[in-house]
């Protein structure tokens, strides 16, 4: 390896704190990491493994350039660093002979044609890429293992990040890793790409955990760690890397229009003190316009595809309804009350019906909502489930049934598990106590 | 954090053929990597307008502009973690025209978007 000139040198290094020159390294690894982990793993043929060799290039990185200073082709240090990984590996031998002859020879080759960092950038890596994704989001693995592999193997946040994001301990996502990459090796599962039909059917358990990644973020207030929302930011790469190297995929489009048209609201979703506000009630002068541009193409892109029907499309659907109206009164309400009956014969979930039937009120008025409310009543998965005697509650009030809706909000408080819900329900069952006083 | 990159350079001449290939492949593997949102390059400002007001005075200028020294030839739009990989990133594109464009001088300016 010839002595490369640093760019950020020592001196510079030596100056910042050790928390700065870390964060530093890591940055330039991450920039890296794709590529890294893609070669890697198309000359092990194995995602788990690549990964780890991969983290401990990072790890050599950690160790030497804050005396060096960083490499002025970083790229080619961390994937020789890697791949003399990969040897040293191989030499130990814990791969049978055969496949060994086999990855050496692709390993010389591979470095014969990739003589330097320049021509490096000539792999495509959109093969690898998606063989990744499918890897870290296998279905066998459960939804929180799939969601860490993701964000450690795709979006290169370390172990203790993951765990910050997701407000647990670095034990519980470090184990949780660990977990998932034994069950990959030992099921035979760390190297395939599914291809065609086989891709399709793959892709609901990508795009979920997707989606998990996204609510995880999207739930997170304003004030709190910024990993937390920076998920957002995440889950919205994965969403356009799958739609950029499986632009076939109607959902994939579907799924990114969805996040795009939600995140556009990150804005206007608190207020000043970081307390939420409704959507109804939001400043849609705060609404990102651009945000909500990319996430329509992209819904128009699912349409296009002939996924108009599908899961997220129509999910994605809902929200355009509403980024699209100028005001909340200008909300076109029958529209969204079809796409959640599409919706909820898609998935046949009560809880949908439910936001079907608080579309229809604002549609077509309280009474015929309240007969699909009424619908759900003796529904099992809904006992417990505050909302539906709240939302009937609410109907009652607006018929003019103010002792009925006294009883609704009343129930609806009971079940309500956080304490600000709870004393809103109260007020508006005292409310409705007042109101069949009165009348 | 959504960042904008502007290049500008006292250069006017394109970019070899050797340098927009790499460029290429670098926009590539970050589009594919979800990180770069757009890109363009620029035509040269002579051939383009200036629309400004001074004094109270609005008025619209054609190029050329004689005063013109380093002026931007394109810019880009990535969707990065944070401050330290938008400079790595730059660092990476600048080190092609290092690289492929000898004797090219310019600067890539790194800016976050304002906003939550």
């Amino acid at each position: 390896m010839p002595v490369l000139e640093a760019r950020v040198p020592p001196a510079l290094l030596a100056a910042m704190t050790a928390a700065d020159t870390h964060r530093a390294i890591l940055a330039v690894w991450r920039i890296e990491q794709p590529r890294l982990i893609t070669s890697l793993a198309r000359v092990l043929r194995d995602v788990p493994l690549a990964e780890e060799l991969t983290h401990d290039a990072l790890l050599a990185a950690l160790e030497r350039w804050p005396a060096t200073g960083v490499p002025e082709k970083p790229g080619a240090w961390l994937m020789a660093t890697a791949k003399r990984r990969a040897f040293d590996h191989l030499r130990r031998g814990r791969m049978i002979k055969r496949k060994h002859e086999m990855v050496a020879r692709d390993m010389e080759e591979e470095q014969q044609a990739m003589p330097d960092f320049d021509s490096a950038l000539d792999d495509d890596i959109g093969d690898e890429l998606l063989r990744l994704i499918f890897t870290a989001c296998h279905p066998r693995l459960s939804r929180e293992a799939r969601a860490a592999l993701a964000l450690r193997m795709i979006c290169g946040l370390t172990t203790e990040e993951i765990a910050r994001a997701f407000l647990l301990p670095d034990a519980t996502i470090a184990q949780r890793i660990v977990r998932a990459k034994r069950t990959l090796s030992e099921s035979g599962l760390a190297y395939e790409t599914p291809r065609g039909e086989e891709l399709s059917k793959r892709l609901s358990s990508v795009l979920e955990v997707v989606y998990l990644v996204f609510n995880e973020g999207y739930t997170a207030t304003r004030g709190q760690d910024w990993l937390r929302p920076q998920l957002c930011n995440e889950a919205l790469r994965m969403g356009r890397v799958l739609t950029s190297i499986a632009p076939h995929e109607p959902e994939a489009h579907g799924l990114l229009a969805l996040m795009e048209l939600n995140a556009s609201r990150t804005a206007a979703r608190t207020d000043a003190a970081g307390e939420p506000i409704l959507l109804l009630e939001q400043n849609r002068a705060l609404w990102d316009l651009l945000q909500i541009r990319r996430g329509m193409q992209a819904l128009a892109r699912a349409r296009e595809l002939g996924g108009a029907g599908g899961f997220y499309a129509l999910q994605a659907a809902i929200v355009a309804c509403h980024a699209q109206a100028r005001t909340a009164s200008d909300t076109d309400w029958s529209r969204i009350a079809g796409f959640y009956a599409e919706l909820a014969a898609l998935v046949r979930s009560p809880i949908i019906e439910l936001n079907r039937a608080v579309a229809v009120a604002m549609a077509d008025g309280p009474e015929v909502a309240l007969a699909i409310v009424d619908r759900l009543v003796p529904e099992p998965a809904l006992k417990g489930y505050h909302l539906l005697p709240s939302v009937r509650g609410d109907l009652l009030h607006k018929l003019g049934r103010y002792e009925e809706a006294r009883a609704a909000f009343e129930a609806a408080a009971a079940l309500a598990g956080n304490r600000r819900e709870h004393d809103l329900l109260r007020r508006r069952a005292a409310a409705a106590a007042d109101a069949a006083m009165s009348s | 954090m959504r960042f904008m990159y502007i290049v500008t350079s006292a250069h006017s001449g394109p970019p070899t053929p050797e340098l927009l290939d790499a460029m290429h492949k670098l926009a590539d593997r970050e589009i594919k990597a979800g990180r770069m949102l757009d890109n363009g390059g620029l035509t040269p400002l002579a051939m383009g307008a200036r629309v400004r007001i001074i004094d109270g005075q609005l008025s619209v200028l054609d190029g050329p502009f004689v005063e013109a020294k380093e002026v931007i030839g394109g810019y880009a739009v990535f969707e990065l973690p944070g401050k330290e990989e938008a400079v790595a990133m730059a660092t990476e594109f600048m080190q092609l025209h290092k690289n492929l464009m000898p004797g090219w001088e310019g600067t890539c300016e790194v800016r976050a978007f304002a906003g939550p």
